[in-house]
């Protein structure tokens, strides 16, 4: 689904503050696969998601999303495949703009936005549907505005805002950073779920070594801008919690 | 009585100048200058077209356009050029000076003994009555146009770019694109403003755009008072409150005058009047 070929990147390049970020990376991601990100502050993981995203471009390498060379290809032109959740849940919604609106956007991720009434009765009702799906009572609300609601609740509209339309790959940028645990559960079962059910391929980067441990169905550590570890499938059932704490001493 | 009344048909006349601001700065987070410009844009073409014999409902569609490109341009400095988008209007209000200048041929157009809008449809023998009957119309078009914009898929993107834009661009929408269109709109709204204005004091003038800016932002202040005041989510509300902001503006002016209150002194008024608009929300909240 996406492969990396010696790709580098860096920034502010020629200058004394010029900063490797990524030192040749291959990686290999699956279709469905769910890959979870680890590793120190400044190892290159939000590096690796915004090459991805296309926010950034590459220095040099290959990157290739769904067979597609996407090198310089824009953040706008990639939304047909990927979807983003933001670490701040306040970014991936439009806190004006009511619920069921913020859906209606969600829903035309991969089609026109055209001049076209979209947001009719047939269309609430079915979001109303999707939302109870969280249980956390949002099906009734669907007209409040998004900025009422609490970070843990965005951010798992936000989740289901993703899936809205036929996406192929999830990105998750440490969409528990903000949020209380509890809330942090909810948003990460949510995902694991979407995750499976519609079979997408996801990206998670996190801090927190305990979910990296429990969702996922592969470990990658970044080090210095490469890739130190690379746990698949088989290995991670093997793997011990305290085993993933050794990695970072 | 009369005097009112010629403030509320300027008020009704000035509310596409509302609408568009409203647009611009409240859905997109832009404060576009180029309105001062594309102001004068919207009179100066209606006043060469009419004096030139062509039907108001030729003139109309013209205006349209010539508004949105003064939009466009701002629009395509401010993205593609990014720069800051206060200059970007400046720079474009600056250069079309020149250009209304010379739409016009000379600083002034006079119209009476040429077919204006309001002499083209006779629903009440009363000629102002008749005037406020088709700015009534005009203005529940305009409403009911930008209402339906609003509210359709490309709305919902448009509302949403100036709230999260991160977000937006996520989604795939060409953000570029959107404010390019969204300033052409807001623009296309102001010339139309312009085009009335003109035909109603029957002349266009190079000057007539100076500081009129600040009549949209003082209307949609006002509007957005009490939006925020009554707690309004509705567009439909929203675009009504916007139009009876413009037209208050007008009554308010009208006032000052009434007094006896020196008319070299109307634009000072205008910017206090404005300013406490501005700050009568604060100075509540200081209070409680």
């Amino acid at each position: 689904m996406i492969e990396f070929n010696h790709v580098y990147k860096s920034f502010n390049v020629g200058r004394p503050n010029e900063i490797a970020a990524l030192r040749g990376i291959n990686l290999h991601i699956e279709a469905s696969e769910f890959l979870v990100l680890v590793g120190s502050n400044g190892s290159g993981k939000s590096t690796l998601l915004n090459l991805i995203a296309g926010n950034i471009f590459p220095t040099s390498g290959n990157i290739k999303i769904a067979g597609q060379n996407v090198n310089k290809l824009p953040e706008y032109k990639r939304s047909k495949w990927l979807a983003r959740v933001f670490q701040n849940p306040l970014l991936g919604t439009a806190p004006e703009l009511s619920i069921v609106e913020n859906f209606r956007l969600a829903s035309l991720r991969t089609s026109s936005k055209s001049l076209k009434i979209g947001l009719n009765a047939n269309f609430k009702e079915e979001i109303s549907d999707r939302i109870a799906v969280l249980g956390l009572g949002l099906e009734n609300k669907l007209q409040q505005a998004m900025g009422s609601l609490s970070g843990g609740q965005r951010q798992a509209l936000s989740l289901l805002m993703a899936v809205m339309a036929d996406i192929q790959i999830l990105l998750l940028d440490e969409p528990t950073a903000a949020l209380d645990p509890r809330s942090a559960t909810i948003v990460l079962e949510t995902a694991d779920k979407l995750i499976k059910d519609y079979s997408i391929t996801a990206i998670m980067v996190t801090h927190n070594l305990k979910d990296a441990y429990q969702y996922g169905s592969r470990i990658i550590q970044l080090h210095d801008g490469k890739i130190k570890r690379d746990i698949s499938k088989d290995k991670k059932e093997l793997l011990s919690y305290v085993d993933m704490y050794e990695w970072f001493i | 009585m009369d005097f009112y009344l010629t403030a509320l048909l300027q008020g009704l006349c000035l509310s596409g100048i509302a609408l568009g601001i409203y647009i611009s700065m409240k859905i997109f987070n832009i404060p576009d200058i180029t309105t001062d410009g594309s102001y004068t844009l919207g009179g100066a073409v209606t006043g060469m077209l009419l004096s030139n014999h062509l039907p108001t409902g030729i003139v109309l569609p013209i205006v349209i356009i010539a508004g949105g490109l003064a939009g466009i341009f701002t629009g395509l400095i401010h993205t593609k050029l990014k720069i800051n988008p206060l200059l970007s209007g400046i720079l474009v209000m600056t250069g079309l000076y020149s250009i209304n200048l010379s739409i016009m041929g000379r600083s002034n157009i006079p119209l009476l003994n040429y077919k204006t809008l309001f002499d083209s449809f006779h629903f009440i023998a009363d000629l102002n009555l008749n005037s406020l009957v088709i700015l009534l119309l005009i203005a529940t078009l305009l409403i009911l146009l930008i209402g339906y914009i609003l509210k359709s898929d490309y709305g919902i993107t448009m509302r949403a770019t100036g709230n999260s834009e991160k977000m937006v661009s996520a989604l795939g929408v060409n953000i570029d694109r959107i404010k390019i269109v969204g300033l052409g709109f807001a623009n296309a709204l102001t010339a139309v403003s312009g085009f009335l204005m003109t035909q109603f004091q029957g002349f266009a003038d190079i000057n007539m755009g100076i500081g009129i800016v600040i009549v949209g932002l003082g209307s949609v202040i006002i509007a957005d008072t009490f939006i925020n005041w009554m707690n309004i989510n509705s567009i439909w509300t929203s675009l009504i409150l916007v139009c009876l902001g413009a037209i208050l503006f007008q009554l308010v002016l009208a006032f000052t005058l009434s007094i006896g209150v020196d008319p070299t002194l109307l634009k000072l008024i205008t910017a206090l009047f404005v300013l406490s608009i501005v700050s009568l929300p604060r100075l509540n909240l200081i209070r409680n």
